[in-house]
């Protein structure tokens, strides 16, 4: 029990309440010591005989030895998925192809609990966001597009909607499992079928799903999970497949584009961001601090749409920024298991390195750093909540996409000079506004190159809402009816990418 | 009656330091904000140090016609000692009771440290004419009320007049003088965050020690985003202006889990300084046993049955 602390003639108060430790209990989970390849219904030793391991980034803690799928093996594993096409499922009934879906979400609810401990073993993110967002998410989305299945020709009218083939799918490591539902969940609605990579460092929970397709009785081939790096993945963008749909890096989604070039294979991009998160005087200051929290240390800001730049009306400078250093103090950074974690672990070693350089870069470029006091633990990847003000427009950190918990602080003076800072950018995949005004919500979503804009709120999404970007943070939708159509042949009617 | 101030609209008040803008809640947010605080897991340790704390933060309440000597000693005695077979279990904060009964109250809570505080100002409703309200503050007193806990006349808040509101708080502070003031602003009915956030504000400029949600009246009382948004308020004050305002929600309150969430979402707004009777109560009538069985299950392992706690 907390000492207490004698105060002139009060009552005494508490010198501290620290809340015990209320971790998830790991046990729910089973791990292999080696996993295979799932290629056509089953686990199989991959040709290339090649295993990494595969960490937890909490504690540095080898979890398991995962395949280093090679340009064989993805091979094998489209001719699974090709077959699997041409052998029933392209054919199949539309309705008989929504059962199969709502079965993989139903189980994907009943075994929610093992799937969040697992993700956040794996991928380092606190349990409280992969048990309340990543999982209820996940599911959702495998129901909304199983509402679709057999309703295409109402979805699409007159415009005789068919599958494409075979979809190879790349995925990041910032939302295993919600990244792995927004890509098969509309490719198996649409009739495809898919050979989908999980990201090197967190391949688990898509191991696992494979056994949720068994469990569902899912016909062998209709989904292939083949692991590795990026080596892999470029096995399979220069594959036989029909569609590539890739979301990570602009680097990599340019190099990709450039690849597809003149191969009549389609494509969707959903890559980097760095997202203006506006708030104007008239905002609810204090549930524009929590905005401004979520939209940059949800998930340690391993969030492609993060509110990485924070652009505030000077006038109210000074108040927003005290209330948001002491929202950060009650942040409560460490074990990605406790129940009241809110800042997990970096995912991997070469994150850590990413971000530890562009903050070091912000130092020297001469902008304030703000972190609050908190206890790291020793092992594992870990990085503490950081802000950085008199950040100027030209300075890296206001430019690149840090992909941490690293929040830039810039001012403006008028809404038109709000517009201009947040569309100064080669990205355009989000932004959020903050002002009690719905006029000015409406002006300003007229004006900001973004694909998603959130008004009084940040990072909130729905399966049934359209995600994607604009410039360098790639092309083409996923979500609503909008995700569906890059999943679909229109029959020589061309249809807009993006 | 005295002329209230002229305040401009919106009444920017003529205090030094100034306080806080007015500006507005977000409703879809704070709502979420204080859902996600309610999902903090406290166990252990830190919920029997939340537990103990929840019980000397406690306005032991009886507020009903029916409040007879008898009942009102009982309650008392109950404030005092809450657990007779666990003597670490501290007094509770306060009893508090309706004018009539402020005697009885004082007599079983004499020596021992337990304060009583008594309603005033028509309550529950406010409806009366402000001469009054004042007179029936100062008598409560004169009865020997330590704390008075009045309401704000909602009437004249939704009508928009404001200065009467806070003229009406001035007075009745000046009645009570150096007796601790809890200004209710019965959240329930103010319909909107805005609304509670700008009475809140109010009661502080006029003088509150204490702001409260509600009287125990309507069903809906002291909810997790209304607590929230008083806390702000408070915490927005103590920012500009170093001054320490107690928080009291009071109604709706009947578990000791809901007690914990509470003293969670004290702590992670307005910090430690505030886990403190002084500037923090429950008001509750039914809350006190709940708690006390489950300090009784943290320290034994078990949970014991409602017979082995006193009904009061």
């Amino acid at each position: 029990m907390a000492e207490l602390e004698q105060r002139g003639d009060r009552t005494p108060i508490p010198s501290a309440w620290e809340y015990a430790t209320a971790p998830e209990s790991r046990e729910i989970v089973k791990l292999q010591e080696r996993y295979g390849i799932f290629v056509g219904g089953e686990f199989v030793e991959p040709r290339s005989g090649e295993y990494y391991e595969t960490l937890d980034p909490a504690s540095e803690e080898p979890l398991a030895e995962i395949p280093q799928a090679g340009p064989e093996d993805v091979a094998l594993a489209v001719e699974s998925a090709r077959g699997a096409f041409e052998n029933g499922w392209s054919a199949a009934r539309p309705a008989e192809r929504a059962k199969y879906l709502f079965r993989i979400a139903r189980i994907l609810q009943e075994r929610s609990r093992e799937f969040a401990v697992l993700e956040s073993l794996n991928g380092g993110k606190p349990i409280r966001e992969s048990r309340d967002v990543d999982l209820p998410l996940a599911a959702a989305h495998f129901f909304y597009y199983a509402g679709w299945a057999d309703k295409l020709e109402y979805a699409f009218p007159h415009r005789r909607p068919q599958p494409l083939g075979v979809a190879g799918q790349i995925i990041p490591w910032n939302f295993p499992l919600l990244m792995l539902a927004w890509k098969i969940a509309p490719a198996l609605a649409g009739g495809n079928t898919v050979v989908l990579k999980p990201a090197e460092t967190t391949p688990l929970s898509a191991l696992l799903f494979c056994d949720v397709l068994r469990q569902a009785e899912l016909p062998a081939g209709v989904v292939n999970i083949v692991t590795g790096d990026g080596a892999t993945g470029a096995a399979i963008v220069k594959s036989d497949v029909d569609k590539i749909a890739f979301t990570g890096s602009t680097e990599v989604g340019k190099a990709i584009q450039r690849e597809l070039a003149g191969t009549g294979k389609k494509l969707t991009l959903e890559l980097g961001g760095k997202a203006a998160n506006i708030i104007f005087d008239d905002a609810a200051l204090d549930q524009a601090v929590e905005g401004i929290v979520n939209g940059i240390y949800f998930n340690q800001g391993h969030v492609c749409c993060a509110g990485s730049r924070l652009l505030v009306q000077e006038s109210i400078y000074e108040p927003l920024i005290d209330k948001l250093k002491r929202r950060l103090t009650t942040l409560r950074v460490g074990d990605p298991l406790d129940k009241n974690t809110d800042v997990g672990a970096i995912n991997s070693r070469q994150q850590l390195e990413k971000i530890e350089e562009l903050v070091a870069a912000g130092k020297e470029e001469g902008a304030e750093i703000y972190q609050p006091p908190c206890r790291l633990p020793e092992k594992g990847y870990w990085f503490a909540p950081t802000v950085f003000t008199n950040v100027a427009q030209s300075y890296r950190i206001a430019q690149e996409e840090i992909f941490g918990p690293v929040l830039s602080v810039l001012t403006f003076r008028t809404p038109d000079e709000a517009v201009e800072k947040a569309n100064n950018t080669p990205y355009g995949l989000s932004a959020g506004v903050w002002t009690e005004k719905g006029s000015r919500i409406l002006w300003m979503a007229e004006r900001l190159q973004a694909g998603v804009i959130w008004a009084n709120t940040y990072n909130r999404f729905d399966p049934a809402s359209p995600f994607g970007g604009y410039k360098e943070s790639g092309f083409g939708r996923e979500g609503g009816l909008h995700g569906l159509e890059p999943y679909l042949d229109f029959g020589g009617a061309e249809v807009s990418g993006g | 009656m005295a002329q209230a101030p002229a305040l401009p609209t919106g009444f920017e008040l003529p205090l030094e330091p100034r306080l806080p803008r007015i500006g507005s809640i977000d409703q879809v947010a704070v709502e979420a904000r204080a859902a996600d605080l309610s999902r903090r897991s406290i166990k252990r340790e830190a919920k029997l140090f939340a537990l103990d704390l929840a019980v000397r933060m406690m306005d032991l309440t009886t507020l009903e016609g029916s409040d007879t000597p008898g009942k009102v000693a009982a309650l008392a005695s109950k404030a005092v000692r809450p657990d007779p077979s666990d003597a670490s279990v501290p007094s509770v904060a306060a009893v508090c009771v309706y004018p009539n009964l402020v005697q009885t109250a004082r007599e079983r809570v004499a020596g021992s440290g337990v304060k009583v505080a008594s309603v005033a100002t028509a309550f529950p409703s406010g409806q009366s004419p402000t001469d009054l309200k004042v007179a029936e503050a100062r008598r409560v007193v004169e009865l020997g009320a330590d704390e008075v806990d009045m309401v704000i006349d909602r009437g004249a808040f939704l009508a928009g007049r404001y200065a009467k509101v806070y003229d009406e708080i001035v007075q009745v502070k000046e009645a009570v003088g150096d007796k601790h003031l809890k200004v209710i602003l019965e959240t329930g009915e103010l319909g909107t965050y805005d609304n509670v956030r700008r009475a809140s504000l109010l009661a502080i400029a006029a003088g509150a020690d204490f702001i409260k949600t509600s009287t125990g009246k309507l069903s809906v009382s002291a909810t997790m985003p209304v607590t929230l948004v008083m806390l702000e308020a408070i915490r927005d004050v103590f920012e500009e202006t170093g001054r320490r305002v107690g928080m009291k929600p009071a109604g709706g309150i009947r578990n000791a889990k809901q007690a914990v969430q509470t003293l969670v979402l004290v702590h992670e707004t307005l910090g430690l300084d505030w886990l403190t009777p002084d500037l923090f109560r429950f008001g509750a009538s039914s809350l006190l046993n709940d708690v006390l069985m489950q300090i009784r299950k943290e320290k034994t392992g078990r949970y014991q049955s409602p017979d082995y706690f006193t009904i009061d």
